[in-house]
Order: C-alpha cells, then sequence, then structure tokens
C-alpha cells in the first residue's frame, strides 16, 4: 500500500514538473523564419554587387534572362529606353548586345509590330541584375538544368 | 553753352590727352607705380573672385530653371554620390577651364540671362519641349572639343583598363583606337535624355562624323 502512494506522489510530481515545463515551452519566443523576432521590423538584406561578365543559367524555361550589369543609372520613361540603345535590332547588331528576342514585339492582339510592345516597354519588371545573393530562408529549390527528377 | 561748340570741345580733349601723355612732375615714378600695381592686383584680383563666384554649384542653382529641373536629374548620378565621395558640380563639366574659353563660354552665357528674363523654360512643360535643342548644343560643343571638360578628369592616359570590366575595357580601347570621344557614348549621364534622343545622335553622328578629333 506504501509503495501504491508512494508511486502515485511520483507520477503526479512528474505530471506537474512536466505541465510546468510545457508552460514554459507556451511562453517561449515566437521565432519568424528568418531568425528575426516575429515582432521586430524585418533585417535588412545584404548588399551584393551586381556579377559582372558571364550570364547565370536560367533556373527554370520561363525565366527572363538575368543582366550581367549595373542597370540602376539607365533611363526607362515615356521619353526614352535607354537598354534598347543597346539590345534593340539594329543597335544590338552595332553593339554587339543580345537582341532583344521578337515576342517583345508582339502586341495583345498577337500582332507582330516594329517596335517594343507597351505591355514589354518596361524591361526592369522581369530582367534583373544578377547576384550572388544567399537566400533568406532555407530550401529545397533546384534549378531545372541540375533537378534530374524532371528531366 | 561750350559743350556744343565743337572747337572747343576738342580744345578739351587735346588737354587731355597733353596731361595723359605729359610725364608728371608732382608725383614720383615710385608712387605711380605701386598705386598702379596695388589697384591692378585689386582690380584683376577682383574680377576673377566674381568669375568664381558665378562658377559654383550654388550659384547655378540661384535659378529655379536649373535647380528644379537639371539638377535635380544630377542628384543621385555617379557625378554627385558615388563610393568615394568625389564630386563634379555643374561647373567641372560645363565651363571649360583653360581662360580663352572660359572668357568665351562666360560671354556666351549673357544669352542665358536673355532668356532667363524671356522666360523661355520657366516651366517643366516648356523646358522639356526646348531639351532636345539644349542639349544637342551640349552634344555638338563637347564633340567639338574632344570632350575637353571630361578630360580634365578622365585622361585616356590615365586608364587602367585591366582595372575595368571587360565590359568597359573593349569599348575603350575600341574608343580609343577609333579617336571616339567621351560624349559619342556617354549621354545622359548627368541628366535625363530628351526624347527622339537616338534619332538626334544619329544625326549628329552623321554630320559631324562618330569620332571627331580637332
Amino acid at each position: 500500500m506504501k509503495t501504491k502512494i508512494k508511486a502515485i506522489a511520483l507520477a503526479l510530481a512528474l505530471a506537474l514538473g512536466l505541465s510546468f515545463t510545457a508552460l514554459g515551452v507556451v511562453a517561449a519566443e515566437v521565432q519568424a523564419l528568418r531568425h528575426s523576432g516575429a515582432a521586430e521590423p524585418d533585417q535588412a538584406p545584404g548588399i551584393y554587387k551586381v556579377t559582372e561578365g558571364a550570364k547565370l543559367e536560367r533556373a527554370y524555361r520561363q525565366q527572363p534572362p538575368l543582366v550581367p550589369h549595373p542597370t540602376d543609372k539607365y533611363e526607362i520613361d515615356v521619353k526614352v529606353n535607354q537598354c534598347l540603345r543597346c539590345h534593340e535590332w539594329p543597335y544590338s547588331d552595332q553593339e554587339k548586345a543580345p537582341k532583344i528576342s521578337d515576342l517583345h514585339y508582339i502586341d495583345r492582339n498577337g500582332v507582330r509590330q516594329d517596335t517594343v510592345n507597351g505591355n514589354r516597354y518596361f524591361c526592369k519588371q522581369c530582367h534583373v541584375p544578377q547576384n550572388d545573393a544567399k537566400p533568406l530562408v532555407e530550401n529545397k529549390f533546384q534549378a531545372a538544368t541540375t533537378n534530374t527528377n524532371i528531366r | 553753352m561750350s559743350m556744343e561748340n565743337p572747337a572747343e570741345n576738342q580744345g578739351l580733349l587735346r588737354e587731355w590727352w597733353a596731361a595723359l601723355t605729359r610725364p608728371t612732375s608732382r608725383w614720383s615714378l615710385g608712387a605711380l607705380l605701386v598705386i598702379g600695381i596695388g589697384i591692378g592686383v585689386v582690380g584683376w584680383g577682383g574680377f576673377n573672385w566674381m568669375l568664381e563666384l558665378t562658377n559654383t554649384e550654388s550659384f547655378c542653382l540661384s535659378c529655379h530653371e536649373m535647380e528644379q529641373n537639371v539638377y535635380r536629374e544630377y542628384r543621385g548620378s555617379i557625378h554627385d554620390s558615388n563610393r568615394s565621395g568625389v564630386r563634379a558640380t555643374c561647373p567641372d563639366c560645363h565651363v571649360p577651364r583653360p581662360w580663352f574659353y572660359k572668357m568665351k563660354r562666360k560671354i556666351q552665357a549673357s544669352n542665358e540671362v536673355l532668356h532667363k528674363i524671356l522666360g523661355s523654360i520657366d516651366t517643366r512643360e516648356k523646358f522639356e519641349a526646348k531639351r532636345i535643342e539644349l542639349a544637342k548644343h551640349v552634344w555638338t560643343a563637347m564633340k567639338e572639343t574632344d570632350s575637353r571638360e571630361c578630360r580634365n578628369c578622365h585622361n585616356f592616359g590615365a586608364f587602367d583598363l585591366t582595372r575595368q570590366q571587360a565590359r568597359a575595357r573593349n569599348r575603350h580601347s575600341e574608343a580609343e583606337q577609333q579617336g571616339k570621344t567621351c560624349i559619342d557614348c556617354h549621354k545622359g549621364i548627368a541628366h535625363q535624355l530628351p526624347q527622339g534622343a537616338f534619332k538626334a545622335e544619329r544625326e549628329l553622328n552623321e554630320s559631324m562624323g562618330g569620332a571627331v578629333k580637332p
């Protein structure tokens, strides 16, 4: 009988102790995925330099090609588009710059035009300068070119 | 009415001339030299000081045409803020350094004062409408002088091509061989480009040659 009482007391004490620990867990700080407090402002991303020279490979078929040079000083507005000064034909031949694809000349009705269509006019919306930025959150993304499950 | 008598007027002129050419008996040569040099130094110094006063960023910005258009576009450009904090402000690019060309440009600037009074570009719309013409003036001038003002700092001879990106290296050595000048490629680096800039650029290269070297 005595041992029974002792065992119950022990079990009770253990249960109480555990529930205290559990309470402790609930009170612990909630962490955001990016390792800063959930209620605190997100930390500023690192400053990366543009990787100039060779273009990085596309990660998937529809990805707009990356730009291997800085673009922040180039003017794109209703007056001029400085990207086109090198990348539109015939400048692309003269400057030996990659020519923008003919898809950019098709308007919304599917009719081919002679100038870059308004839908595609703002180059920097899709084509961004490339750099070796590290992912902010660990993930399992694999470029289509390296993922052997697909091909 | 002695002033209206031409004979007497001529007599007065002759007297003045005589006084100017006659050696003085009252002042010593030393005193004259000291006074002359003194006036010369103060006069020339004052002239230069005034000239330099009109050669500052703050002087350019005292006109709202400059402050609200070209200056705001220049802010944030590579000549305004960069990693080392060395700046090139308005006169560094737009006023020649050699004395003769500087004076010539300063005299030309009186035309700009006239247009300030006329209010030729006193709104953004007026400025945009005239921008292509103004830009062409600057491009033409820079082509004619082989981008002299750029070369006060950017000297082809002092380029270390090995420290440039491959893209810049190739284009710069190519440009040097072809005798191109800075403005041939570097347009709209400190200010926005005008509408129809590329067409104007082609026309300018056709009329003056892509590579003008005086």
